[in-house]
């Protein structure tokens, strides 16, 4: 089947007013040598077999629900009302604003939702959603390279690797320089800052789940002229001081923990935030309030000079198409859990991350490894390679350890609690744990 | 009247959802130096006064469900219902479960990765990129480590796009570190070889494309232009922007292209969502496969696999796997089409293109590069009519106007692009409704709209005062 309205009547019809003889004369004008190339595809399948299809496939995975899994995806509710109001066609199904007569709703939802990402990072303004939080912060440091005019950065090692590597794509392209600063027990240490760095950057809770006390980190980056950029979690910020408190110019993150479904990991949205005084700089869209011929308000896409279908070559980021679904579920979330329920989803974690940290630790063999205060999340070391723990455990239906990367150290792993978890699920966490330690 | 916001829908301790019946005290856990000291003024609305806010808004929106959408060159086709409960069966893989606990997800990213080699006719392809233009950069990347490889990544410091091209290219080369230089259009649309010859040389490193380029038209002269890159040690990349017109028809490996994206959200109808999330997979020629991001999925003999033993990658474009959610809406598309329902959606959006341009000929209508054009072309108003005015016009009519004012060679320019899933009678109510606007009073076309949820909105003040929260004092 396909999704084509025509008859053959009309197809007929209209191949004759074109001056056509068949769909394939529509094609006479290519080079022959490419017309028609053989082409292996499966057999077409009704709607309801593809859906079998999927459903096979689907059977092939255990879904990771209440999983205990982290490294900046979790496992959290997404509020059916989030889904069903996202959902609606007029939503799913509309384009970029470019009419804003007809398009009120998508461009009121992203002022709203820049409203919300400005008040939890306690920033100015926010632009209207990137692909992720990894090209987030790489969008963020090719901000501040911008505004600085250098070709350094500096980051801390507690910054996410696979965020890490991203920025290392972006930072090649241009031809600007990465160092990286190595975490010391678990924390930034506050190092020198290297003469002519544009941007310094580090992420809280860190990539460990350690809190960090970044306002000095701030200052000495500000003391050699450099901004300042903070990855964080924004379901973190309904408990934590925000970015903009403590110094941050620049904050960035990945919008999934706000009741978004994981997804194998994608698509999210990122945030990017960041001062009224770079908004030229910013990347991506960004809607402003104004007034119509009416006098009456009114919403837009505002300040597009900066943007690649008017710049071109001179466009601050290639990005045309951004997140504006996922993060329009964002918003939504945000919403309907308010500030109290925002704080209590995070706090729910947070207790139960500690719960989870007390009873890991009394197997033999477990080490602490992220020091205290961490927030949601927190690596310990095991005494065998948690890849191997991964999936024995998995086996057994239970979703968890996140294997570390080697250059945090040996056998390390993390664990992560959300506010679906209740103590029988620690305690079964734990006793399965220390089966497959023993 | 104004439509509230739901910041001013917000009342202090109103409740919506409560998802944690005992709440812990924070201060147990996390020292008081990096407690919130103000709480987010977020809203606090219940649940059925979010649900009205956002109903509310979406009655202020159109999309493909409500209205005819021709944004030429975009392919807002229409979005099947049977994926949205698709990706329900994929919503809660963590990408850092167990992998065999996610083959089912490893098996369908591989099966469509072999679907679009075929369908594109390229060697090898990766998934992760989050938008067409993300994986434009993804593949200028490609180039690039490739030239650098070869010992000629100093050398060959431009990148060549025709006049025509989308502004993301240009965009792109230079977010790659590339000098861009603008090739001409020839008269008849298509690129002008002579031009093409005078630019290729050893300083450049690729020329991008987009075949049928954004004037509708296919480049005719494609396996000359393939043939002068490969002279010259050029790459050639393909933006798949529109390959919707020539899907199954044509490929653009057979054309002589290195390196292809494609838009998920146009040729293979995951929704655009208001502005995405989109997915731009890249397929590359055996050539460029060492240099692919990672990972690359891959079948082993025990079973499907993330490889990231790649040594010369250009290293990772974006977290984890990529859209994948996006993957599987495509996957379901090409398996409920197949190759003959693909090939008939590629024919019907160039009869639908080609009809509605001769509707709108009749109906007073001029066609700047009037070729046999594909899956859309450019139109331009009778003289002493403004695009925008007609643009806005339509809207009273109750049709999303067609991409205006691109591509930049055309003057007034309507780039219409009606795709496959629009009826006959739709194009013709189209025609119709822009032939009337020709009758209209100019003082009607320039105070349209009249009856939509805003009139024009004042742009300038949006530029020189902008107000981008609610709370920003300006």
């Amino acid at each position: 089947m396909d999704y084509t309205p025509h008859t053959e009547e009309e197809i007929q019809a209209m191949l004759e007013r074109v001056g056509a003889g068949s769909l394939e004369d529509l094609y006479l004008h290519l080079p022959q040598e490419v017309l028609n190339p053989e082409i292996s595809l499966p057999e077409p399948l009704p709607e309801w077999a593809v859906l079998e299809e999927l459903k096979r496939l689907a059977a092939n995975n255990k879904p990771a629900f209440k999983a205990f899994l982290g490294g900046g995806i979790r496992s959290h509710h997404t509020p059916p009302v989030v889904q069903a109001l996202a959902s609606r066609g007029e939503f799913l199904t509309a384009y970029t604003p470019y009419q804003p007569e007809v398009s009120q709703g998508v461009l009121q939802a992203i002022f709203e939702y820049q409203t919300m990402v400005a008040e939890l990072t306690g920033l100015e303004v926010a632009n209207a959603s990137m692909y992720d939080g990894a090209t987030a912060l790489a969008e963020g440091v090719l901000l501040a390279l911008r505004e600085t005019g250098r070709m350094r950065v500096v980051v801390s090692q507690g910054v996410h690797p696979e965020y890490r590597e991203v920025l290392q794509s972006y930072l090649d392209a241009v031809g600007a320089e990465l160092r990286t600063w190595p975490l010391r027990e678990g924390r930034t240490p506050l190092g020198e800052i290297p003469e002519g760095t544009g941007a310094v950057v580090a992420q809280n809770p860190n990539y460990l789940g350690a809190l960090e006390d970044l306002a000095p980190l701030a200052d000495a980056a500000h003391r050699v002229g450099a901004l300042f950029v903070v990855v964080a979690d924004p379901l973190s910020l309904g408990v934590l001081e925000p970015p903009g408190a403590y110094g941050a110019d620049i904050a960035v993150g990945d919008g999934q923990t706000l009741g978004l479904p994981m997804g194998f990991g994608g698509p999210h949205f990122g945030y990017l935030a960041t001062k009224k005084a770079f908004v030229r700089q910013l990347p991506g869209r960004l809607v402003s309030e104004t007034v119509d011929a009416e006098g009456k308000r009114g919403y837009i896409l505002t300040l597009q000079a900066r943007e690649q279908y008017i710049r071109r070559a001179k466009a601050k980021s290639n990005i045309t198409t951004n997140a504006q679904l996922t993060a329009l579920m964002g918003a939504m979330y945000l919403a309907a859990l308010g500030p109290e329920g925002l704080k209590e989803v995070a706090l729910k974690g947070v207790a139960m991350a500690h719960r989870l940290w007390e009873l890991l630790l009394e197997i033999p063999g477990v080490a602490p490894f992220t020091p205290k205060p961490f927030f949601n999340e927190f690596a310990l070391r095991l005494p065998k390679d948690p890849h191997g723990v991964r999936a024995t455990l998995a086996k057994r239906g239970v979703h968890a350890v996140t294997p570390v990367p080697k250059e945090y150290g040996e056998n390390l792993a993390l664990f992560a609690a959300t506010e679906l978890h209740r103590e029988e699920d620690l305690m079964a966490l734990t006793e399965a744990m220390r089966e497959v330690l023993a | 009247m104004s439509y509230p916001l739901i910041f001013e829908r917000s009342r202090p301790r109103r409740r919506g959802l409560r998802l944690v019946e005992e709440v812990p005290e924070a201060s147990r856990y996390i020292p008081e130096k990096f407690l919130r000291k103000k709480p987010p003024r977020l809203p606090e609305v219940d649940e059925l006064t979010l649900v009205r806010h956002y109903t509310g808004l979406s009655r202020r929106q159109v999309g493909v469900d409500t209205t005819f959408y021709p944004l030429g060159s975009c392919t807002m086709k229409y979005n099947p219902k049977l994926h949205e409960e698709a990706v329900r069966l994929f919503a809660d893989l963590h990408p850092y479960q167990d992998p065999k606990t996610a083959q089912g997800a490893l098996e369908l990213m591989w099966q469509l990765g072999e679907y679009l080699k075929a369908l594109t006719g390229m060697d090898a392809i990766t998934l992760e990129p989050a938008a067409g233009a993300h994986g434009e950069l993804t593949g200028i990347l490609i180039i690039r480590a490739y030239h650098q490889d070869r010992g000629e990544g100093k050398e060959r410091r431009v990148v060549l796009v025709p006049d025509s091209a989308h502004g993301s290219n240009p965009a792109t080369a230079s977010m790659a570190g590339y000098q861009v230089r603008e090739v001409p259009s020839g008269p008849d649309g298509e690129v002008d070889l002579e031009a093409l010859k005078r630019e290729l040389g050893p300083h450049v490193a690729a020329i991008m494309l987009t075949n049928p380029n954004t004037l509708g038209l296919f480049e005719r002269r494609i396996l000359e232009i393939a043939r002068l890159s490969k002279e010259a040690g050029v790459q050639l990349y393909y933006d798949g922007a529109n390959l919707n017109a020539i899907m199954g028809w044509a490929r653009p490996g057979d054309m002589g292209f290195d390196v292809v994206h494609l838009n998920l959200h146009k040729t293979f109808t995951v929704p655009h969502g208001g502005g995405g999330p989109g997915s731009g997979p890249v397929g590359v020629k055996a050539h460029l496969a060492p240099y692919l991001p990672v990972p690359t999925v891959e079948r082993g003999e025990e079973g499907f696999h993330l490889n990231f033993d790649l040594p010369k990658s250009i290293g990772r474009v974006r977290s984890f796997y990529g859209n994948f959610l996006a993957l599987v809406r495509a996957w379901a598309y090409i398996r409920t089409l197949g190759l003959e329902g693909l090939k008939k959606a590629a024919a019907l959006s160039v009869l639908n293109a080609r009809y509605l341009k001769e509707l709108l000929k009749e109906r007073g209508y001029r066609i700047p590069y009037d070729g046999p054009c594909m899956h859309e072309f450019v139109a331009q108003p009778p003289a002493g009519f403004r695009t925008l005015d007609l643009a806005k016009g339509l809207l009273e009519l109750g049709f999303h106007p067609p991409t205006v004012y691109f591509p930049l060679i055309v003057k007034e320019a309507l780039m219409v692009e009606p795709t496959e899933t629009e009826s006959k009678e739709t194009l013709e109510a189209f025609a119709k409704a822009l032939g009337e606007l020709l009758q209209k009073p100019r003082e009607w076309l320039e105070g349209a709209p009249y009856t939509t949820p805003v009139r024009r909105l004042d742009e300038v003040r949006a530029n020189k005062q902008p107000k981008l929260t609610y709370f920003d004092q300006g």
